[in-house]
C-alpha cells in the first residue's frame, strides 16, 4: 500500500476534542491535497470523523471550515497549479471556495464507530484513558478486516500496553502531536519493539508532510514532553508549599509562577501552564505515570484537593483560559486562588509585597518574547544566568535552584533511556512547550 | 492650449493601512464616503464656499466591487449640500482613475462648461484580505488572462518585467536600483504625517531589503513585498480652474499651478506589451505633454511618477528619458531619484511610500506637485530652483495600458 493508498480511507477517533480536531484539520488538508495530484483524480478519499458528541461534531465542521479557508489563503498560489485545468475556476475566491469544499467534502462526521471498520489508518485521540483507549481500539479491530495502522496520541500511556492489551501487534505507534496540533510544530514518535517499520516510514513520511519536527521517544509513560513538564510542575507546586511554610499558600504560587516565567524567562509560569493544560489532565497524567516510575512519587495532593473543589482549569472550546491555580481575565492573570478559603484573592492586594521580597530581575534580563528571537541565544543566556548567580535575591537563588532542577531532569530522561540524547530533550521543550533555551544546558550544569 | 488652467486648493487624506499605526484590520474602519466626504471638504474649506464650483468628478477603480458601491457621482452631495443638483459623475481608468479625474475637469474647463471643477479620486481596499483584493485588481488587466495569470495578478505581471530585466542587465545590479527606489519611498514617506509609512522606524531599510529575497512559492518570484505598493483607504481632490475661476475664488496665482502640458494615451489592453522591459504608453504620453508644454525635462523640477511596484519606477525613469534604456537601475541607485537629487522623484513617499488607493494616487500625485510649487510641503518641501519652475505627474492605469501625464507650472 503506498502512501496516497494509506490515506484513502482513514478514521479520527475523538474528533471532536482539543486535539482530534486538530488532527482532523491536518490529516484532512493532506488528503485534499494528494486527491488533487493529477494521478488520484477520480479516485475517493474518506476521512470518518468519529465522536460521541454531536454538538461536538457539528462544533468541528464550524472550526474546519474556518481553518481550511485560512489554510487556502496562504496557499492560493499553489492552488492556483493545482486547478488549472478548471476553466470555470477563474478568480482566487472561486479557487479557494472550491478547496474548502473539497477539503470537506472527504470529511464525514459520525458518531458511528462502524464507519471506522473499513479503514486503513485510525489516528486516536479521545480522552486520555487507558483502559478506554484498548476498549476502543480492540473493538475496532476485531472489526476491520483491513489490518489497520493506528497512530494515538496518547501523552503518557506505554505504546506497547496499548499493543499488547488490544491485540495490535507491530500496528500502532504513537503520534503525539502538540497542543494546537494545527499550530505546534512538534510531534513525539514513539514505537515499540514489535512496529512494522513500514509504519514508521509511513509516520516519518505523514510528518514531513505536514511540516512538523519528529522528536523519537522511547517508549516510557510520559515519554519526553511529560516526562520533564510533569517532574517540572511537581517541583513548581513543592517549591511553592516550601514558601507557603511562612505565608499564605496563594502568595507562594503567585512567586514561583513569577520566578518560573520571569526570572527563567519561560513563555508561561508554572502555574499557569498547568492551568493552560488543564489540572484535570495534570493530575491524569501524573496517575497514568506513576506506577511507570521507579523510587519516585508523582503524585500531588493539592492538585487532586483543587480538583475536589472544582478548580480544573483547561479551556472553554473558545479557546478562552478557564481559571485553575490563577485568575485570568483576557489571558491576564488578575488574581490567585486561596485553598483554604476557596476564594480567589486579587493579585493587586500582594504583588508589590511579594515582588519586593523577591527582589530586583537580573542584570540584562529580557523578556521571554525579545529572548526568544535571539539568534545567538548563549551570547545572552550565559551572562544573564551568570548574573542571576550573582544576583544575591530570593528570587534569583529560587530561580537558579529551578533552573538546576529542570536540568537535573533533561538530564535524567536522557540516563533513564527516555530520549536518546540531550538534543531531543532541548527540541521538545524549545519547540513543544516554545522553551528560549534547553534544559539540558551548561548554565544550570 | 486655448486657455490657461490652473489647479489649487489640493487636499489629502491619511493613506490608512498596514504600516499606519491606527490601522488595525480587525476593527471596522470609515467606509469609502468617509473619504469622499474628507477630501472634497478639505478642498472647500481652502476656497471658504462650495458655490464656486460648478462640477465634481470622481476618479475611482473598483468600489462596486471592494465597497459594493457604484454611482459615486452621487456623493458629491455628501461633500457640500451646493454641490448638489449641479453635474458630478466618475469616471475609470484603473490605477490612472484619478489622472481621468483630473483630465476630465480640466476638459470641463476648457470647454468652458465649468470655470471651477472639483476633482476627487478614492479607493477604500482593506475591505478584503490581499489575495481577494488581487482579484478585483486584476479587473485593469483582460478578463480573459485572469486563468493563466499569477494569483497575485499585477505583481505577476511586474514581477514578469522585472525577470527580463534581470536576464538583461543583471539580478544584483537591478535590485541595487529597486533597493534604493524603495529606501527612497521609505525616507520620503516619514516626512509626510498622511503617508502610510509616515510611522516606518526601520533603521536599516537596505539591509530589510536585501534579507526578503523574492520567493515564487509564497508570492511572486521576482518580488518581494517591499516592491511593491501598499493597499491603501484613501481620498484626495484639488481644483481644477480657469484663469477668471480662480480670480472669483481669490486665489493668488502664487497659491495654485498652471497646467501647462498634458496627455491621455491608451494602449490596446487585450496586447501584451511590445518590449516587457519598456513602458511605452508612459514614454508617448511624457513625451506628448513635454512637447505640449514646449519644455525639456532639464527644466522640470520633480517627478511623481506611478510606482505601484519598484520595477515600474525604474522604467519610468528610463521611459521618461532620465536614463537610457537598462541604466535606469544605475541612475537610482546613485542617488539621482532621491530629495536631494539631480531629479528628486515621489517626494512624499509614492506608491511605495506614501500608499496607493488606486482611484486616489493620480489625484494624490497632483496635489503633491502643487504642495512643491506653492511651498506647502511641509517638511518634505524640496527646493524648487527659478530654472526649473516645473513639475510633471506620470499616472498609469494597468499594466502600461492607460497613462495620464501632466506638466505643471509655478504659478
Amino acid at each position: 500500500m503506498t502512501y496516497d493508498e494509506r490515506l484513502q480511507q482513514v478514521a479520527v477517533l475523538g474528533a471532536a476534542g482539543k486535539m482530534g480536531s486538530g488532527i482532523l484539520l491536518l490529516t484532512a488538508v493532506e488528503m485534499a491535497d494528494i486527491s488533487l495530484k493529477p494521478e488520484n483524480k477520480g479516485k475517493t478519499f474518506v476521512l470518518n470523523a468519529i465522536d460521541l458528541s454531536d454538538e461536538g461534531l457539528a462544533g468541528l465542521m464550524d472550526y474546519l471550515r474556518v481553518q481550511v479557508i485560512k489554510i487556502a489563503e496562504k496557499k492560493t498560489v499553489w492552488l492556483r497549479q493545482m486547478y488549472a485545468d478548471r476553466a470555470d475556476l477563474v478568480e482566487n475566491y472561486e479557487i479557494i471556495d472550491q478547496y474548502v469544499h473539497d477539503v470537506i467534502k472527504l470529511v464525514r462526521p459520525t458518531t458511528a464507530m462502524e464507519t471506522a471498520y473499513r479503514s486503513s489508518l485510525v489516528f486516536e485521540a479521545v480522552t486520555e484513558n487507558k483502559d478506554l483507549k484498548v476498549k476502543i481500539l480492540k473493538q475496532l479491530d476485531e472489526n476491520n478486516p483491513n489490518k489497520p495502522w493506528y497512530f494515538t496520541n496518547t501523552s503518557s500511556v506505554p505504546i506497547q500496553i496499548i499493543e499488547s492489551e488490544a491485540d495490535l501487534t507491530g500496528r500502532v505507534l504513537g503520534f503525539h502531536f502538540y497542543n494546537p496540533p494545527a499550530v505546534q510544530k512538534l510531534v513525539e514518535l514513539i514505537v515499540t519493539q514489535k512496529s512494522q517499520p513500514e509504519m514508521k516510514q509511513f509516520a516519518l513520511d505523514y510528518a514531513k508532510s505536514l511540516r512538523k519536527v519528529v522528536v523519537p521517544s522511547n517508549d516510557i509513560a510520559g515519554f519526553i514532553g511529560n516526562g520533564h513538564f510533569m517532574r517540572d510542575a511537581l517541583y513548581g507546586i513543592n517549591q511553592a508549599l516550601e514558601l507557603a511554610k511562612n505565608r499564605p499558600f496563594y502568595e507562594a504560587v503567585y512567586m514561583i509562577n513569577k520566578v518560573s516565567q520571569d526570572f527563567l524567562i519561560r513563555p508561561m509560569g508554572i502555574f499557569q501552564l498547568i492551568d493552560y493544560v488543564g489540572i484535570d489532565v495534570v493530575q491524569f497524567i501524573m496517575k497514568v505515570m506513576n506506577p511507570h516510575m521507579k523510587d519516585e512519587e508523582l503524585h500531588s495532593p493539592i492538585l487532586d484537593q483543587l480538583m475536589e473543589l472544582g478548580v480544573k482549569g483547561g479551556q472553554q472550546s473558545s479557546g478562552v483560559q478557564k481559571d485553575g491555580f490563577l485568575k485570568y481575565e483576557k489571558g491576564t492573570i488578575t488574581a490567585v486562588y486561596d485553598i483554604n478559603k476557596q476564594v480567589y484573592v486579587a493579585v493587586d492586594e500582594f504583588a508589590a509585597s511579594c515582588d519586593q521580597e523577591l527582589g530586583e530581575l537580573p542584570a540584562g534580563h529580557k523578556p521571554w518574547k525579545a529572548a526568544v528571537r535571539i539568534a545567538d541565544k548563549d551570547s545572552h543566556f550565559g551572562p544573564y544566568f551568570e548574573a542571576m548567580k550573582q544576583a544575591n535575591n530570593p528570587g534569583a537563588k529560587l530561580a537558579v535552584k529551578y533552573g538546576q532542577n529542570s536540568n537535573a531532569i533533561g538530564r535524567k530522561l536522557v540516563s533513564d533511556g527516555v530520549a536518546n540524547q540531550d538534543e531531543d530533550v532541548n527540541t521538545v521543550m524549545l519547540t513543544g512547550f516554545f522553551h528560549a533555551y534547553g534544559p539540558i544546558n551548561n548554565y544550570f550544569a | 492650449m486655448q486657455k490657461k488652467l490652473y489647479m489649487t486648493a489640493g487636499y489629502n487624506t491619511v493613506s490608512l493601512g498596514t504600516g499606519r499605526k491606527e490601522f488595525n484590520p480587525k476593527k471596522e474602519r470609515p467606509g469609502i464616503e468617509h473619504y469622499i466626504s474628507e477630501a472634497g471638504k478639505g478642498v472647500v474649506k481652502q476656497i471658504g464656499n462650495a458655490n464656486k464650483i460648478d462640477e465634481t468628478v470622481i476618479g475611482n477603480f473598483m468600489a462596486a466591487r471592494f465597497n459594493k458601491q457604484a454611482h459615486l457621482g452621487g456623493f458629491a452631495g455628501l461633500v457640500d449640500d451646493k454641490l448638489e443638483y449641479k453635474p458630478s459623475l466618475s469616471v475609470e481608468g484603473a490605477c490612472a482613475s484619478g489622472g481621468l479625474s483630473l483630465v476630465s475637469g480640466m476638459r470641463s474647463v476648457l470647454a468652458g462648461t465649468a470655470e471651477v471643477a472639483l476633482s476627487l479620486g478614492v479607493e477604500v481596499q482593506n475591505t478584503v484580505k490581499a489575495i481577494y483584493g488581487a482579484d478585483i485588481l486584476a479587473g485593469a488587466g483582460w478578463y480573459q488572462n485572469r486563468k493563466s495569470g499569477h494569483a497575485y495578478f499585477f505583481p505577476g505581471q511586474f514581477s514578469d518585467r522585472a525577470g527580463v530585466y534581470y536576464e538583461k542587465y543583471g539580478y544584483d545590479y537591478a535590485r541595487a536600483g529597486m533597493r534604493q527606489w524603495f529606501v527612497n519611498a521609505i525616507e520620503n514617506a516619514r516626512l509626510d504625517p498622511d503617508a502610510q509609512e509616515h510611522h516606518n522606524a526601520t533603521p536599516d531599510l537596505a539591509g530589510l531589503y536585501d534579507k526578503m529575497k523574492p520567493n515564487g512559492k509564497a508570492f511572486v518570484d521576482h518580488l518581494n513585498v517591499l516592491d511593491c505598493s501598499k493597499v491603501s483607504d484613501g481620498a484626495s481632490g484639488i481644483l481644477i480652474s480657469s484663469e477668471e475661476g480662480l480670480q472669483k475664488l481669490g486665489i493668488d496665482k502664487s497659491q495654485a499651478v498652471e497646467i501647462v502640458g498634458w496627455s491621455q494615451v491608451t494602449r490596446n489592453i487585450t496586447k501584451d506589451p511590445v518590449d516587457p522591459v519598456e513602458l511605452t504608453t508612459i514614454k508617448k504620453a511624457a513625451e506628448q505633454a513635454l512637447e505640449k508644454a514646449g519644455i525639456t525635462l532639464d527644466q522640470v523640477a520633480t517627478i511623481e511618477t506611478h510606482d505601484c511596484f519598484s520595477i515600474a519606477g525604474l522604467l519610468a525613469v528610463e521611459a521618461l528619458g532620465l536614463a537610457e534604456k537598462g541604466k535606469g537601475a544605475e541612475y537610482v541607485a546613485a542617488g539621482n531619484t532621491a530629495r536631494n537629487g539631480a531629479m528628486p522623484m515621489n517626494t512624499t513617499g509614492g506608491l511605495i511610500g506614501w500608499g496607493h488607493p488606486t482611484g486616489a494616487t493620480g489625484v494624490h500625485q497632483a496635489v503633491t506637485i502643487w504642495q512643491q510649487l506653492t511651498g506647502n510641503a511641509g517638511k518634505a518641501q524640496i527646493n524648487i530652483p527659478a530654472n526649473r519652475p516645473y513639475g510633471m505627474t506620470i499616472n498609469m492605469g494597468g499594466d502600461d495600458v492607460t497613462v495620464v501625464a501632466i506638466v505643471y507650472k509655478r504659478g
